[in-house]
């Protein structure tokens, strides 16, 4: 490691490890985020929802929307209609997009996230979780 | 990309690494290995959470759900569920003990609701052995600012302004202590960081350092820079070899990044930190006999003034301050003395680090504003009394302290509300305990604390001690007489007055507290020859109960001295004059029919 030598390149280190521990200062406000969980079993992954999940990161990244949260999650129980996401805006209901590519990754950015819209594509959500 | 899209943060403070919490990080490692997602998951071993009680602890981010008294073998169920299903482990969960209900999220935790971390600010959130995880949460930037933006004395009049007082028990203006170093001229000048925690049940000082060293290292170049010096030295205890290991760890990277050693961040400053053990005796916590411990001298103190500002390590001018002191630094001078000033009391700024200890739900790490009261403290973040016990009575400050009682449980602690009540804040240890604990037994304890802890220069401390402990001795074996009452009173009082250091000046106030708040106790011992709260021994006497007795023979077994007599399936009785006392009949009878009184 190189010395640092001046603010400046300490600020530089700072923003490269921000991103190491920028989810957990965000898991601490989790519930005023918007927070997408991208199911990563074994179905997901295998239906390239490993890249949908980057993409959403680096998407969210490149527009600097601090606001939001990707994750990944287990099976959402909808293998039929992998990759599957759910977005869940502040204060409100979680939706689950199914069958999600790259260009409705965009427009989940771009509509929902940005403008509160609902896309195509919603699953009607069939489960519910211990915390509901 | 590769960042990690979930967090496993594992407890590593001493509490939970004694409880496997290696073990579990490496469990969890390998199952996550296992299920293909060391990629995505990173698991990580962090500093103290605070709730020891129920450690060890596992949070999982950023769903922020909260596991409790986590087993390694639980690892399997964790990343099967939690991170590849996304189903929460619900019997890890914390069970809130008057609902009874699971709480997954540890925001929604009484525990955590009434606290402020500031000093505490990083613990059981970074990796204390990673300086870059440091440096993400702001960490280096206030030395930088300090280098880069201020002169030394725009640095004092922050500390100054910002109200911060001494953690370490004294209470001192901590921006003045730094005034008197950095105005008294000399070659040579010195920072110490005093990491002697000494107190019985105090380990705040040990948390902050495993859990977080850098901040402790950046606030003593911020020091070192305030005043002048280019030599830091912490002074810690050798016990304990897991902050040891992180700060030696911290200086090592904090040294090969440039963040100490010469032209720190290219400003020309220069500053280094070596570490001192100390052998772990509590008169080495108060500052002069701390520096002479630390010059291979007996750590003795010596009367002030000189100040160790004016003459302190090899003679030279050297600022003392405690661990959770430098803690708060680097914060204030970032964000702020205003911002500082507004947290906390008129008098005391800021938060306070208490190790929650002895008969209470909650046993742990908190950091809470100065005002909170007792009350919020014991039962709220607490979560009361153990077993539904009745509370008795809080010690607050170490053998330096007193107890405090039920009327004093809605004081705003602060440091001049505790003194004001006869304790005192001290480096921030909080005994509490309940009906069951009889108080000059608790006094005698402090006293053979402090009598062993005595450096023997001075005579009141050395044998005033000593006596005081005699005497309690005699009052809790029940041969204690009204007259020996009078005399503690008045050995305290002189050994306050004459006592050389604050050691002694202070050992008399856990009977003094104790003998205010619980005179009829003290008189039961004397003139009925009872213990109210059925502990000293000597004045206890066993006896088995007719009606309850079924004659099964156990506690006669179990008995060392055979004292215990009876047939089968006939009513037993114990022979007083054989009786050790020893209490194992009583723990061994399944009838509950062996009482004593």
């Amino acid at each position: 490691m190189a010395k640092i030598k001046s603010l400046d390149e300490l600020l530089k280190i700072k923003e490269s490890a921000q991103s190491k521990v920028d989810l957990r200062v965000k898991g601490e406000n989790i519930d005023d985020l918007v927070q997408i969980k991208v199911a990563m079993a074994t179905c997901g992954i295998a239906s390239g929802a490993r890249e949908i999940m980057n993409f959403l990161i680096e998407e969210a990244g490149k527009q600097g929307l601090d606001n939001v949260v990707v994750t990944q999650t287990g099976c959402m129980g909808y293998c039929y209609a992998e990759p599957t996401i759910e977005v869940t805006l502040p204060g409100k209901e979680a939706v689950v997009y199914g069958n999600v590519t790259q260009e409705v990754a965009k427009d989940v950015i771009e509509k929902t996230i940005k403008n509160g819209e609902l896309i195509d594509g919603i699953i009607p959500k069939t489960h519910k979780t211990i915390d509901e | 990309m590769s960042n990690y899209k979930m967090h496993v943060l594992v407890c590593g403070g001493t509490g939970c690494l004694s409880a496997d919490a290696a073990q579990i990080v490496d469990n969890l490692r390998d199952e996550v290995k296992a299920a293909g997602m060391d990629g995505d998951v990173q698991v990580l071993k962090t500093g103290c959470f605070g709730f020891c009680e129920k450690g060890p602890i596992v949070k999982m981010l950023p769903d922020n759900t909260f596991y409790v008294q986590v087993k390694p073998e639980d690892a399997k169920e964790l990343v099967a569920e939690h991170i590849v299903k996304g189903r929460k482990v619900e019997r890890l969960l914390f069970e809130d003990p008057e609902t009874s209900e699971r709480v997954s999220d540890s925001k929604n935790m009484d525990f955590y609701k009434k606290q402020m971390r500031i000093a505490l600010r990083n613990c059981g959130f970074i990796d204390p052995d990673n300086i870059e995880e440091y440096i993400a949460r702001d960490g280096y930037q206030a030395i930088g600012k300090a280098l880069t933006e201020m002169t030394p004395q725009q640095v004092i009049d922050v500390m100054k302004e910002s109200g911060l007082r001494g953690r370490g028990g004294g209470g001192f203006p901590t921006g003045l202590k730094w005034e008197f170093a950095m105005k008294n001229e000399a070659d040579q000048k010195y920072v110490i960081c005093n990491a002697d925690e000494g107190d019985p049940g105090a380990f705040m000082d040990r948390s902050i350092l495993e859990g977080d060293p850098h901040s402790v290292v950046e606030a003593m170049a911020i020091c070192g820079y305030a005043i002048g010096a280019s030599k830091g030295r912490v002074y810690i205890r050798a016990e304990y070899p897991l902050a040891i290991k992180r700060l030696e760890k911290a200086i090592d990277d904090a040294r090969e990044y440039g963040l100490l050693g010469t032209d720190i961040l290219g400003t020309g400053f220069e500053f280094d930190i070596e570490l001192t053990y100390g052998a772990g005796a509590f008169v080495c916590g108060e500052e002069t006999a701390l520096i002479h411990s630390m010059e291979g001298e007996r750590g003795e103190p010596t009367t002030k003034p000189p100040f160790p500002a004016e003459s302190g390590y090899w003679g030279k001018p050297t600022n003392v301050n405690n661990v959770e002191t430098f803690a708060n630094v680097p914060v204030i001078l970032l964000k702020g003395a205003e911002w500082y000033g507004k947290i906390g009391t008129e008098r005391s700024k800021g938060t306070k680090v208490f190790a929650l200890a002895g008969k209470i739900n909650n046993v742990g790490l908190i950091e809470v504003p100065m005002g909170t009261t007792l009350r919020e403290v014991i039962y709220d973040i607490g979560g009361g009394i153990k077993d539904g016990k009745k509370f008795k009575s809080v010690q607050t400050g170490g053998p330096s302290g007193g107890c405090l009682t039920e009327k004093d449980l809605d004081t705003p602690i602060d440091f001049d509300n505790l003194i004001a009540k006869g304790s005192m804040m001290g480096s921030g240890g909080m005994i509490v305990m309940d009906e069951d604990d009889c108080m000059p037994a608790v006094a005698k304890f402090y006293l053979e604390f402090t009598e062993e802890e005595s450096c023997g220069k001075c005579t009141p401390c050395r044998v005033g001690t000593k006596r005081l402990s005699e005497l309690l001795q005699l009052i809790t074996e029940g041969k204690g007489t009204m007259a020996h009452l009078d005399e503690m009173k008045r050995l305290s009082r002189v050994i306050k007055d004459s006592a050389l250091c604050g050691l002694g000046q202070t050992a008399p106030n856990p009977v003094l507290s104790t003998m205010e708040a619980f005179w009829d106790e003290y008189e039961a011992h004397v003139n009925d020859k009872k213990c109210p709260a059925g502990q000293c021994s000597s004045l206890l006497q066993y006896f088995i109960l007719e009606d309850k007795c079924i004659g099964c023979t156990k506690c006669a077994r179990v008995c060392p001295t055979n004292c215990i007599s009876g047939e089968v399936k006939k009513l037993h009785v114990i022979d007083q004059e054989k009786c050790i006392k020893c209490g194992a009949c009583m723990d061994n009878c399944k009838f509950k029919a062996i009482i004593k009184r």
